[in-house]
């Protein structure tokens, strides 16, 4: 058993990689533990809005708030994930006035920059937007990358000395005497990192603190404690098409709705979304009405949607949370605002707190208040330097432009790897050997894939996330055998087969939400190269092999007698 | 002046090709109208039948298979005889270019994924590298293609072969871009470019040469399929001479050299039986009177001109190439809007996993015994249209191993019946 750590983070999404940042900067012990890879819970499966704060900017006002600070904050100290779009909220011909007029109000009261521009102005901006735009509100919102962001943050922990276990579902919340003494965690096998123990094996870590950052999760884990934790869980579909139809963020501004929203997010736009409360955060319905309420409901905004091509769609699941007692119906109406669950407070059970609700855009702020908490139970008193400190990447951004001449890939590839790394371009791209393209369509490299599997071992989800591999128009198609090649020979064949086929069943599983016309047609050429080509759809059984062909003699006589 | 023949083709892909060669020797005036490049350059190059039917367990004897598949199959519309008769044909117009035609039984080819697969014709280039003829093996992989990893695919070949099968990565010879493409080092075997001026070593000995040290006891050696375009019998033959063993290339995806070739010979064969081929323009409608269509609309850009043929057929491929096209309300066929079955909900497309038993894999025309689409009521669609290749539907090529055998059967059947019936 290892030595017990001050803090036990539980829950590898941006808030618990926030936490475990946060802390190890202060000067903490600190264990993360994950179940999946890291971003397996809702942090990888949302929507990509760093919200200005607008959209609470009528119901929720405190959100808006932090939200507004917390962009600009982001903005600052991880330049490399955000993306300064802007956003607009526009109002149709018939959407209501009022609430217009409120949404402009609100923003002004929260200290979010907002102007008015006329249809012709919103148009200018956004050409592909509706005729029938009567006038928008423009606001700061920006596209983030969660992915990247979680990861960067995870990455800075570990550079600070903290540990950060994947595959490592905790299965059981240790107590003794009355108080959470730590957890034991299982360490799984499959694909991914596991650095510190071999899979099957269990681990019982003990810490002074545990923190229960798991999201959707945080009911679970928080009976295994045997406390109650009412988190809420409400799904969400968002669906991603081939193109950036809008370089800002389009918001339809009318009191809340289903499918009013479209994020520009690299080369595409993600349409979201729907608000469905679920039973269960692992296993609800992906439904088609869903799928079809975006591009309805959406291309009354943007009327070319309902032509464009889309790729794949997904789903997340809102970590929502409501005091017991408050009885919301309808879940768009349960606050987006955080609670921090002090269990020895509410529930006489020392050494635990819970981390439910919130948002992606204000994951460090929830870092920082949830660790100044705890920081204080322990008596540590270092103050929180995450609001100020430049995440690894986004250290110094002036030197962008140098690199993207400097590595003489072709200027498309060169230019997106660089985005993505950030400050880190150097460090990764600078290999001895060539460096060709794996990923076409997102143009990702070599280097990047196996700076990816460095950080994420021999699981390829992981490596997709941090590199966009394998997420443009083809969906794998053309690269996940690429990306697969990239583990060997450093992993065995065994578990490259393993990852590789997980990869492309991740893949179908959203292909599968977009299988008409060009998506369609695109998963038909995916199932050839993958079925017929690869013959990847079977293990072949085969009894004999000298029952088969084997050739005749002049075909293999040196090729001599070929015709032509 | 008005544009006629007897038999019209739509489609230029194997069953087009097929359909309107037997036309034309049948005596008829062929024309073929294709819009864009067929699925052959993306296609692997090899020729298969039928390489399962429910079991893992791969088909040795496709013929014999046959008449196991349930009735709506392509080829229990063609029986077995036809499916005969066309590779018969295969063999005969591709004749030095491709091995196999010696026997009925299917060989097992080496894929670029690690695997086996049954297959019934294949490139003269891969037939060295069988994995149904025992010999131990070198796969060697450039660093730069991306594409094919050599021991990985050894590896994988290595623990399903009765053979050892080893793997190398090497430089590709020469000063190329990280990101040149497999048809640019292609050609750099064709012309055996010089790779250094002083003692006038071409790629193709400088290539031998880095991989003979890894020979050992290999007794031949394969390559991802990009060993020339149009030199690759002499670049095979050198790279033979040099290593002194057989030489082989592993069929591959896209773009796919040995798919190219085939092409290539496909469209001499054309022309050699006469078929006026035309290729850039899609067709886009047509006009019919009771029952027969008289005519079909070629979209040339500015204007539609009408083709007017006797007798039409339907070999605009499959879902890839949207022969067979889609909506969210429904899956519809785009020349002729033949009846394409399929489930109403969208939802009952497809199964969750990826190699399931896939509906889409199916969608494609019914056709009676002639090869002609059938309308929802079960009757002929048009009197004179007929449907051959990927544009049919009720077979999965991918999971049976079955894509160029139906292409190639029903295009030859749809072709001769065509002919049959000229009025
Ligand atoms: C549809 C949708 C769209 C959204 N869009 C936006 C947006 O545009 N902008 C924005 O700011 N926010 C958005 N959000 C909200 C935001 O995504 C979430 O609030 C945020 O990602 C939650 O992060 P988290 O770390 O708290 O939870 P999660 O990311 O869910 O992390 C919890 C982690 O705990 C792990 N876990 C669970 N149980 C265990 C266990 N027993 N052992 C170990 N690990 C465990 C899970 O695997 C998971 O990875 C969206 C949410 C949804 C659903
Ligand atoms: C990735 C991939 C791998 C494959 N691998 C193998 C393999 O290993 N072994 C094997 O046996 N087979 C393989 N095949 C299958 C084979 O190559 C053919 O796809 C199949 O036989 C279908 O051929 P086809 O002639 O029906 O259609 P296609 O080859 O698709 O040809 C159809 C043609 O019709 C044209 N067309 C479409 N609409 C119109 C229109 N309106 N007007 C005019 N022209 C039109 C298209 O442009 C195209 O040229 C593979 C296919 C793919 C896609």
């Amino acid at each position: 058993m290892a030595d017990p750590v001050d803090v036990l983070v539980v829950g590898g999404g941006s808030t618990g990689c926030g936490i475990a940042r946060d802390l190890a900067m202060r000067g903490l012990s600190v264990t993360l533990v994950e179940q999946g890879n890291l971003t397996h819970g809702t942090t990888g499966r949302m929507h990509g809005l760093l919200h200005s704060g607008g959209r609470y900017a009528v119901s929720d006002q405190a959100s808006a708030r932090e939200c507004i600070e917390e962009n600009r904050v982001l903005r600052d100290i991880a330049g490399h994930c955000v993306e300064t779009t802007g956003g607009l909220f526009v109002q149709l011909e018939d959407d209501p006035d009022e609430y217009f007029e409120q949404k402009l109000e609100g923003c002004r009261e929260c200290d979010i920059p907002a102007e008015v521009l006329t249809a012709e102005e919103a148009r200018e901006r956004e050409p592909y937007l509706t005729r029938e735009v009567k006038r928008a509100i423009a606001v700061p919102d920006g596209a983030v990358d969660p992915f990247r962001l979680c990861v960067a943050n995870a990455a800075d922990a570990v550079e600070h000395g903290a540990r950060v276990e994947t595959h490592a579902p905790v299965t059981d919340v240790l107590v003794e005497g009355g108080e959470v003494i730590g957890v034991e965690v299982e360490h799984e096998s499959g694909p991914g990192k596991r650095v510190h123990t071999k899979p099957g094996t269990t681990e019982e870590i003990r810490a002074d603190h545990v923190i229960n950052a798991t999201g959707a999760w945080a009911g679970r884990v928080g009976e295994m404690a045997g406390v109650d934790v009412e988190v809420r869980p409400s799904k969400g579909v968002m669906m991603i098409m081939n193109v950036r139809q809008v370089d800002t963020v389009v918001n339809r501004c009318r009191p809340k709705g289903d499918a009013d929203i479209v994020v520009p997010h690299e080369t595409t736009a993600i349409l979201g979304t729907t608000d469905v409360e679920v039973e269960d955060p692992e296993d609800y319905p992906e439904e088609r009405w869903e799928v079809d309420l975006m591009i309805e409901t959406l291309s009354q905004l943007v009327p070319i949607l309902s032509e464009a091509r889309t790729i794949r769609s997904f789903w997340g699941v809102r970590p929502l949370y409501e005091p017991p007692g408050t009885g919301t119906t309808d879940p768009t109406d349960i606050t987006r605002d955080f609670f921090l669950l002090d269990h020895e407070d509410r529930d006489s059970l020392p050494g635990m707190t819970s981390i439910v609700g919130g948002k992606f855009t204000t994951y460090r702020l929830m870092a920082e208040k949830i660790s100044d908490h705890v920081c204080e139970k322990l008596g540590v008193s270092a103050a929180c330097r995450t609001a100020e400190e430049p995440l690894p990447g986004s250290e110094d951004f002036s030197v962008l432009r140098e690199y993207m001449d400097e590595f003489g890939l072709r200027s498309p590839i060169g230019r997106r790897s660089v985005q993505r790394l950030g400050s880190r371009a150097d460090e990764v791209l600078k290999t001895a050997e060539p460096n060709p393209v794996v990923c076409d369509c997102e143009a990702v490299t070599r280097a990047e894939i196996r700076d990816a599997i460095e950080g994420a071992g021999s699981d390829l989800n992981a490596v997709r996330i941090r590199t966009r591999a394998s997420m443009g128009n083809c969906q794998g198609g053309f690269c996940c055998h690429r990306m697969a090649s990239e583990l060997h020979p450093e992993y065995d064949e065994e578990t490259v087969s393993a990852a590789w086929d997980e990869l492309v069943q991740e893949r179908w599983k959203g292909e599968r939400h977009a299988l008409w016309g060009e998506g369609l047609s695109q998963a038909a050429l995916n199932y050839q190269l993958h079925g017929t080509t690869m013959s990847l759809d079977r293990e072949p059984a085969v009894a004999d092999f000298a029952a088969f062909d084997s050739g005749t003699e002049t075909a293999t006589d040196g090729g001599k007698s070929d015709g032509d | 002046m008005a544009i006629e023949s007897d038999v019209l083709v739509i489609g230029g892909g194997l069953a087009g090709a097929s359909a309107a060669i037997e036309a034309a020797r049948g005596g008829a005036s062929a024309r073929l109208v294709t819009h864009k490049e067929n699925t052959l350059r993306n296609a692997s190059g090899l020729i298969d039948v039928l390489g399962y039917h429910g079991s893992d367990e791969p088909i040795v004897e496709p013929f014999e298979a046959i008449p196991d598949l349930p009735d709506h199959h392509p080829y229990r519309k063609v029986g077995v005889d036809a499916v005969r008769e066309s590779l018969a044909l295969f063999d005969e117009i591709t004749e030095g270019l491709y091995e196999g035609g010696h026997t009925e039984t299917n060989a097992l080819s080496p894929t670029y994924g690690g695997r086996v697969k049954p297959t019934s014709r294949y490139p003269k280039s891969a037939a060295a590298g069988l994995a149904s003829r025992a010999e131990d093996t070198l796969l060697v992989g450039f660093e730069t293609v991306t594409t094919f990893d050599a021991p990985l695919s050894a590896e994988r070949l290595d623990s399903s072969v009765p053979f050892e099968v080893r793997g190398v990565t090497i430089p590709f010879p020469g000063e190329f871009r990280a990101d040149a493409r497999i048809t640019r080092l292609a050609r750099a075997l064709d012309a055996d470019e010089l790779l250094d001026r002083e003692n006038r070593t071409g790629t193709r000995e400088a290539l031998a040469e880095r991989v003979s040290e890894h020979l050992g006891d290999a007794k031949r050696i394969g390559f991802p399929a990009i060993l020339g375009d149009e030199e690759h019998r002499e670049v095979r033959e050198t790279l033979e001479d040099e290593l002194g063993v057989p030489v082989f290339e592993v069929p591959m995806g896209p773009p796919s050299l040995p798919g190219m070739r085939l092409e290539d010979r496909l469209y001499e064969a054309l022309e050699t039986e006469g078929v006026r081929v035309e290729s850039g323009n899609p067709v886009v409608g047509y006009t019919a009177d009771e029952g027969r269509i008289t005519a079909v609309s070629v979209d040339r850009g500015r204007r539609e001109i009408p083709y007017h043929a006797d007798q039409f057929v339907l070999a605009t491929g499959g879902l890839v190439g949207k022969g067979i096209d889609s909506t969210r309300e429904g899956v519809f066929e785009p020349v002729f809007d033949c009846h394409v079955p399929q489930p109403e909900e969208r939802y009952e497309w497809f199964h969750d996993e990826a190699f399931d038993d896939q509906p889409y894999a199916r969608f494609g025309v019914a056709v009676d015994d002639d090869l002609r689409p059938l309308d929802p009521e079960g009757d002929p669609e048009f009197s004179n249209l007929r449907a051959a290749g990927a544009v049919l539907g009720g077979y999965d090529m991918a999971r049976e191993k079955s894509a160029s055998g139906v292409s190639l059967s029903t295009g030859q059947v749809a072709g001769r019946n065509a002919n049959e019936d000229l009025q």
